[in-house]
């Protein structure tokens, strides 16, 4: 089943005709995307051919929808569009707009998070790599063939980090991996992950990727004590960050005494998750856990 | 990026808000000249982008301009936690009847913004919050409606502020808005004996991202007091100096942090922070390269690469036209995994550069180049 995208899922890419929507919409296609058209204003009415597929170019998303039923917009727009794009995708009433646009400033991101929130759009990013639930649907720029399908979720800051777990734990695979995004703003956090990874019949067990900044970490592990009955394996990146600098992620940022890996490793132990100290430390903690379940697996 | 206090007050006083007269300089001379049209008597201030200055001797009074003079001498060129003090303001006093503290600040987990606002400004606002939380008045503002008068008026009714600084809060709302700032604050602002509202000291910090709409203030020198962080910016390279002994270079921000951590678990210290990005090209990595190499505290590389949207034998090809432009002077450490990492690792097998070895794990690659920083 997965969290958020499978594969009846319809998706659409604003900004598909440009370098990176083109080169990404090939891959998602390859991936088994259902990608059901292009949006972009200027190319309405044509068409983009992908190796066997054929896409058509919608002038807006609402036409988008009207012509294909589509539910999902991946967003490949300039950071000075991104705005304009996500508040369209949301004014449509699309349930899920995927916002990989690195660099899009703040403000826009506030105002587009808090517009989609109250229409029902659920947003992903901005800054980030996307989901793929392998061998359903991959909607971003995660590559597609890292890790089988599987009963693992992850939920995830940091696109390099997302893929190093996936690589590591390829063989038990992932039911769905969601990169949320390391700007300070974004649109689902953790919690909101770990609630439907909870709900997910096909998810057994959920790795939460965290790094410096904010306290959605801290958030998180007082979540998972109220709400969360799977076991969740957790990693921080971040423990030699000086105080003060922005380690590549624009949130990424440790202020005074906030935002600490230590502080937010202790957060999530004292929930009773267990932290890794590398990724491949806490993929050996996944398949201990798992291990621990089923004592009759192999 | 965060403002000087001379450009904070300058945007303050453009969006309305009253500031007390002052002038900039980096010449003791002119400071004097400063001094005398203001009337004399002046506050010289350090402008250095770091908190702490007063107890650091950067806020001092001078009485004439003789005095303001020789205060600016003894001032510029000064450090104050490692910033260098290139300017001093020069400011006219102003007799303080009672101090607050108001701010606009980006609150992460609620995806908007908040007002801080206290009646005990002047002091650590840090503190206050932290002993008596019951100071500071916190009030989220709806993105879609900003900071009305009606609004103002809640938050300065909330933090015990006089009526009148409601003004001074729909005016700080547009500072943020227009100037696309993820923090104004304004510490303190006063009630002068005369019944006035002033901003006496104000920080800005601005959205890089926003850099393309708002081009005003140029790009961020002050950041990069370190040498080789100047020579990574101009480069184009997102680049942090750490003080340790083992350069890392990676791709995405969480690898890398990650191999910064993994090199400390393992005893030795991570040299800086480098993120060549998705996609690096041959260029990136060269670049990447000379700038590590010329680190003196470098005593060994590590070059920790999963191929996601990047492919390794990319990676690796850049290695090696990197080996052609640099002179690799320190054991290179190479771990490269995902896509097409074994044509990546026979690519680096093919040079066969006597200083290059491979690790086939993150955790290995990080103590073999640990191990080689202690015994170089």
């Amino acid at each position: 089943m997965a969290i958020y995208l499978t594969k009846e899922s319809r998706v659409l890419v604003q900004g598909m005709t440009g370098g990176e929507g083109m080169k990404h919409t090939r891959r998602m296609l390859a991936a088994g995307t259902n990608v059901v058209g292009g949006v972009n204003p200027r190319k309405a009415g044509r068409t983009v051919g992908f190796d066997e597929r054929t896409v058509p170019v919608y002038g807006t998303v609402a036409e988008g929808m009207a012509a294909t039923g589509a539910d999902v917009t991946v967003v490949f727009v300039p950071p000075a569009f991104a705005k304009a794009a996500v508040l369209e995708a949301a004014d449509a009433g699309i349930g899920l707009a995927v916002v990989i646009t690195e660099g899009v400033p703040v403000h826009d991101s506030v105002a587009f998070t808090s517009y989609a929130r109250g229409r029902g759009t659920r947003i992903i990013g901005p800054n980030c790599p996307g989901l793929i639930t392998p061998g359903q649907s991959n909607a971003g720029i995660v590559p597609a063939d890292i890790a089988k399908p599987g009963r693992i979720g992850l939920v995830s800051k940091s696109g390099t980090l997302t893929y190093q777990l996936m690589h590591e734990l390829r063989d038990i695979g992932f039911s769905t991996c969601v990169g949320i995004g390391g700007d300070p703003v974004v649109g689902t956090s953790h919690i909101d992950c770990l609630g439907a990874f909870q709900e997910d019949p096909d998810t057994e067990l959920v790795v939460l990727i965290g790094e410096i900044g904010g306290d959605a970490e801290e958030r998180a592990a007082a979540y998972i004590r109220e709400h969360v009955t799977k076991p969740v394996v957790g990693y921080v990146a971040g423990f030699t960050a000086p105080e003060g600098r922005t380690m590549g992620h624009a949130g990424a940022i440790v202020s005074g005494s906030a935002g600490t890996a230590r502080a937010k490793r202790e957060a999530l132990e004292a929930a009773g998750v267990r932290v890794g100290s590398t990724p491949t430390e806490t993929a050996r903690l996944v398949l201990e856990l798992l291990d621990t379940r089923q004592p009759e697996g192999s | 990026m965060d403002l000087y206090e001379h450009q904070a007050r300058e945007l303050f006083e453009e969006h309305g808000i009253v500031v007390p007269r002052a002038e900039v300089t980096d010449s003791p001379k002119e400071a004097r000249e400063i001094a005398r049209r203001l009337g004399g008597r002046v506050v010289v201030k350090a402008q250095v982008k770091t908190g702490g200055r007063g107890k650091a001797g950067g806020v001092k009074q001078a009485a004439d301009p003789a005095a303001a003079e020789l205060t600016a001498r003894q001032m510029l060129g000064m450090r104050i936690k490692g910033h260098r003090v290139g300017k001093v303001m020069l400011a006219q006093p102003v007799d303080i009847e009672s101090e607050f503290y108001v701010s606009y600040v980006l609150d992460r987990a609620a995806g908007g913004f908040l007002a801080i606002a206290s009646a005990e400004g002047g002091t650590e606002i840090e503190e206050v919050a932290a002993t008596r939380p019951e100071a500071v008045a916190r009030v989220p503002v709806d993105p879609a409606v900003g900071v009305t008068s009606a609004k103002a008026q809640e938050i300065a009714a909330a933090a015990g502020l006089p009526p009148q600084t409601a003004d001074v809060l729909v005016r700080l709302w547009q500072v943020l808005v227009r100037e696309d700032a993820l923090l104004v604050e304004v510490n303190p602002l006063v009630r002068s004996t005369k019944g006035r509202i002033l901003a006496l000291d104000g920080k800005v910090t601005l959205d890089d991202n926003a850099r393309f709409r708002q081009a005003r203030w140029g790009a961020d020198e002050s950041g990069h007091h370190d040498p080789l962080e100047a020579a990574a910016a101009a480069k184009g390279l997102n680049y942090v100096k750490l003080d340790g002994e083992v350069g890392v270079i990676g791709n995405g921000a969480g690898l890398v942090m990650s191999t910064l951590d993994a090199v400390a678990g393992c005893g030795a210290r991570p040299a800086d922070f480098l993120d060549i990005g998705g996609g690096a090209s041959a260029r990136t990595m060269a670049d990447a390269l000379s700038v590590i190499l010329s680190d003196p505290a470098v005593k060994s590389v590590l070059v920790n690469v999963f191929g996601g949207i990047t492919a390794c034998d990319a990676v690796a090809d850049g290695i090696v036209q990197a080996l052609e432009t640099v002179r690799l002077t320190k054991p290179l450490v190479v771990r490269l995994d995902g896509n097409n990492a074994a044509r990546g690792r026979a690519i680096l097998d093919g040079r066969a550069h006597p200083l290059v070895e491979h690790a086939t794990t993150m955790d290995g690659a990080a103590h073999r180049a640990a191990e080689l920083a202690h015994t170089a």
